[in-house]
């Protein structure tokens, strides 16, 4: 031990740090922990001047090991151990107390307390740091290929970007055509541009796309492996139509005669076919046969697309198939789910027949939709005279979603002027705040109000067909309180639009578990770092683009779909990435084969060798994760940087008494 | 550990990297106060909790164990947090047995997001651990090692 000579730093972080913990103090006393030689405390240690300090100290005084006291680890360590590296020292003899994120900013009002807990990290640090060993991070190569999970438009975006760049992409969607949410839209905010005429060209250029490869009507079903080189098994669900001689051309679908409501593109507002293409523009063109209520699977007779299709592209014996994909990186862009008003039983969706949701409205006001764009009551004949809009439904309030759902102002703002545009009605919106926050999106708001929509401020209570006077007899009554007048109001109106909330998709923690990514409070996944890593997620190699992130307009997706590619294709070209060494390994003449740790390994890195009878692990599967370390009880795993010894000295050094007087020491001149 | 008469426990915190840390990173960001009792070791997953670093940190004098990892089914490594319960589940066991109270050893689930939850456990911890008082461990046990003892035990298997 004695050659080791342990450097401390205590950073001041300005008053980050030093306004609660007694930084001088703890350097101070930091002389006393073992094998130190140089503590000393600084005002900014990620600044150059505190990096060339650590630099200067292990050339001068010849340190072996660096202790920083500054922030979170997940904030600089990359910083210091860079400066190590620059001085000639290994980068994994380098350890940080987190005295900021864990002590100075936590106990504002108990600065003995965090001063005492910053001088226990400091020594659970240089005892931890003795113990490190000098470590070589892994080079793993990257496979070129990508895969983009769910084919909104964040992730057409993204696809299109790494396609462009001239790598392959495999685009996965679960509904038979690419186009997401955007393709049920009639309009988009604030430049009223129609949402087909922007999303269709890009629709069509991920289909034809060289370097793109679609699997529409597929799910993944499993992913292994690491960055770089993911193994990702995909179930291509049986279209019942062969690709390779369908032409589109529509007659199955103009002969089927099964009528089914369409749940998921027209919103329940219209009817399919059971052979069905959802949308005109779809791409791929292909039809599919919905095997659940097609008379044929159901009866055994039919067959009526067959007898018709012009090229016998129908394959009743289809089965689905999977499709193992060999790929780099990973974009979840898989979107979000509409919040179901039926929740909010007040409001009366699902009961009052005129009461929709803004999905439905889409889907109303859509030149393609079941009623060709035409504004009308459930009956589908009369126009309303009268509708509200009512903001925030699952949305800002606790009983459902405490976040704001982002898009809601504007979409209802958007409602407006096309409920106005079509019918002339007089539009009520019922709003909390209104949050119109981007380019454009302001005057958009004046806009509206010019063109003479009402704004009430204030929650709706109820939504009621319970008339109190003549005027409000068959007309919807909106009950709420006008929290700027300070009176309880009802408006009585014909239709009533509610602008629902964006929650996670229903399944997004299967999603998230499957891919090894996190989902918040919200149940959106969860991104490395708020501000400064929003399409990275804790998983290399996996990103996220788009609502599956949280709610966001189509500007926002688009600009996340193009930043994850940007990030893909950055580690695309470098072809090599370095991963932590975090990893476990078996010393071999100890092992007695017992095979305990074999099962433990959740990504199957440990095989036993038959012939040696010990257990081996490969280090290219292995993720580092130290559950066969733990598991051992030989204890002959050893946990490449959380080992035994490194743990078992932390706890030591963590619990060593803090109320011992600062040593005397021989002086450090200043660097 | 005590200091003027008023019981200032010591918590040994065993936090994984991906999920609790982050969010004792996030209670720091967000300056959401808690008791400056814990003292927090990173490990990369709760799977690798050797239930001797929860005894090593009782006999070093800690009053109470903390351990915290991601929520059942979020692990970052699929299911280190179900092998930790299962190990967690003997070490209470074993613990108890030698008379040790539940509210010393506990173990708990907060995600990246939840800054808040982990300032609420640790200062709920803090208020359990005041009530029972100091555990002190060392003064049970002052002259004897017992890792020394395992130690021990383990070179001779080894041998033979």
């Amino acid at each position: 031990m004695s050659d080791k000579r342990v450097g401390v730093y205590v950073c001041h972080c300005g008053h980050n740090i030093a306004g609660t913990v007694d930084v001088e103090h703890v350097a101070e006393w930091a002389w006393g922990l073992p094998n130190v030689a140089v503590s000393r405390d600084c005002q900014f240690m990620c600044a150059s001047l505190g990096q060339d300090m650590i630099e200067e100290d292990i050339r001068e005084h010849g340190l072996t090991h660096i202790v920083v006291a500054s922030c979170s680890p997940h904030m600089h360590e990359k910083t210091f151990r860079g400066a190590c590296e620059r001085a000639g020292l290994n980068p994994y003899l380098f350890e940080m107390a987190n005295i900021r994120e864990h002590a100075s900013w936590v106990h504002p009002h108990d600065k003995d307390g965090a001063t005492d807990k910053a001088k226990a990290l400091v020594s659970a640090a240089v005892h931890r740091v003795l113990q490190q060993q000098p470590l070589e991070p892994l080079q793993v190569d990257i496979r070129p290929e990508t895969l983009v999970v769910g084919g909104g438009i964040a992730g057409i975006q993204a696809a299109l970007e790494i396609a462009d760049a001239g790598f392959p992409v495999y685009l996965v969607e679960r509904e038979p055509s690419i186009g997401g949410h955007m393709a049920q839209f009639d309009k988009t905010f604030p430049t009223l541009d129609c949402a087909a005429c922007i999303l269709t060209p890009k629709m069509f250029d991920a289909g034809a796309h060289p370097n793109i490869t679609l699997l529409t009507y597929s799910e993944v079903e499993q992913v292994d492996g690491y960055v770089g080189n993911f193994t990702v098994r995909v179930r291509r669900k049986a279209r019942h139509v062969d690709e390779s001689l369908c032409t589109g051309c529509g007659t199955c679908w103009e002969k089927c005669p099964k009528k089914v409501i369409d749940t998921v593109f027209e919103a329940g507002m219209g009817y399919r076919t059971a052979i069905y293409r959802p949308f005109p523009q779809a791409v791929p063109k292909y039809p599919v046969i919905d095997t659940e209520n097609c008379t044929y699977y159901q009866t055994g007779k039919c067959k009526i697309c067959e007898k018709f299709c012009p090229t016998e592209a129908i394959r009743f014996d289809m089965e689905d198939e999977y499709v193992d994909l060999e790929v780099g990186n990973i974009v979840l862009a898989t979107g979000y789910d509409i919040f179901d008003a039926r929740r909010i039983p007040q409001y009366g969706y699902g009961r009052l027949a005129n009461v929709f949701t803004s999905l439905e409205f889409e889907r109303l006001t859509n030149a393609a939709g079941p009623t060709e764009g035409k504004v009308v009551l459930r009956d589908g004949v009369t126009e309303p005279r009268s509708v509200a809009i009512i903001h925030c439904v699952g949305s800002r309030d606790k009983n459902t979603n405490e976040y704001c759902s982002a898009i809601c102002c504007m979409s209802s703002l958007k409602f407006d002027h096309l409920v106005m545009e079509k019918t002339g009605a007089q539009v009520y919106n019922f709003y909390i705040d209104m949050r119109p926050i981007h380019k454009g999106y302001e005057e958009f708001y004046h806009r509206i109000l010019d063109e003479g929509t009402q704004f009430i401020r204030g929650r709706v209570a109820e939504i009621t067909d319970a008339a109190h006077s003549p005027e409000e007899e068959g007309k919807l009554i909106v009950i709420a309180e006008d929290t700027l007048i300070g009176r309880q109001r009802r408006v009585p109106v014909d239709m009533v639009i509610l602008a629902a909330g964006l929650e996670p998709r229903a399944d997004a923690q299967g999603v998230a578990h499957m891919f090894g990514v996190g989902c918040g409070d919200s149940g959106f996944f969860t991104e490395r770092h708020p501000k400064l890593d929003p399409v990275a997620t804790m998983t290399e190699g996996v990103y996220i683009a788009g609502a599956c992130q949280g709610p966001k307009d189509i500007p926002d997706s688009v600009a996340q779909g193009a930043a994850a590619a940007a990030r893909i294709l950055g580690v695309i070209f470098r072809k090599q990435v370095a991963l932590e060494p975090i990893r476990a390994s078996i010393d071999e003449s100890r092992c007695s084969g017992c095979r305990i740790c074999n099962t433990m390994c959740p990504y199957n890195a440990i095989s036993f060798i038959e012939e040696l009878s010990v257990s081996r692990v490969n280090p290219a599967l292995c993720k580092g994760c130290g559950t066969c370390v733990a598991a051992c009880p030989s204890q002959i795993i050893t946990g490449a940087h959380f080992t035994f010894e490194q743990i078992m000295a932390e706890i030591d050094g963590i619990l060593v008494d803090v109320h011992t007087a600062p040593p005397e020491h021989t002086a450090v001149e200043a660097v | 550990m005590s200091q003027n008469g008023t019981f200032k426990p010591v918590l040994v915190g065993f936090l994984c990297n991906w999920c609790s840390y982050r969010a004792a990173d996030l209670a720091g960001t967000s300056r959401m106060g808690y008791p400056a009792t814990l003292r927090d070791i990173r490990i990369m997953c709760t799977g690798r909790l050797d239930p001797t670093f929860v005894l090593r940190a009782l006999q070093q004098g800690a009053d109470g164990v903390l351990v915290m990892g991601c929520h059942p089914g979020q692990c970052h490594y699929q299911e280190g947090n179900y092998k930790a319960i299962r190990r967690f589940a003997l070490l209470k066991r074993v613990l108890r047995q030698m008379g040790l109270e539940d509210a010393r050893v506990q173990l708990h689930w907060a995600s990246a997001a939840q800054g808040v939850l982990f300032a609420q456990t640790v200062a709920q911890m803090t208020e359990q651990i005041k009530a029972l008082g100091p555990l002190d461990w060392p003064r049970h046990w002052p002259d004897e090692d017992p890792f020394a003892r395992i130690a021990l035990a383990m070179q001779e298997d080894a041998h033979e």
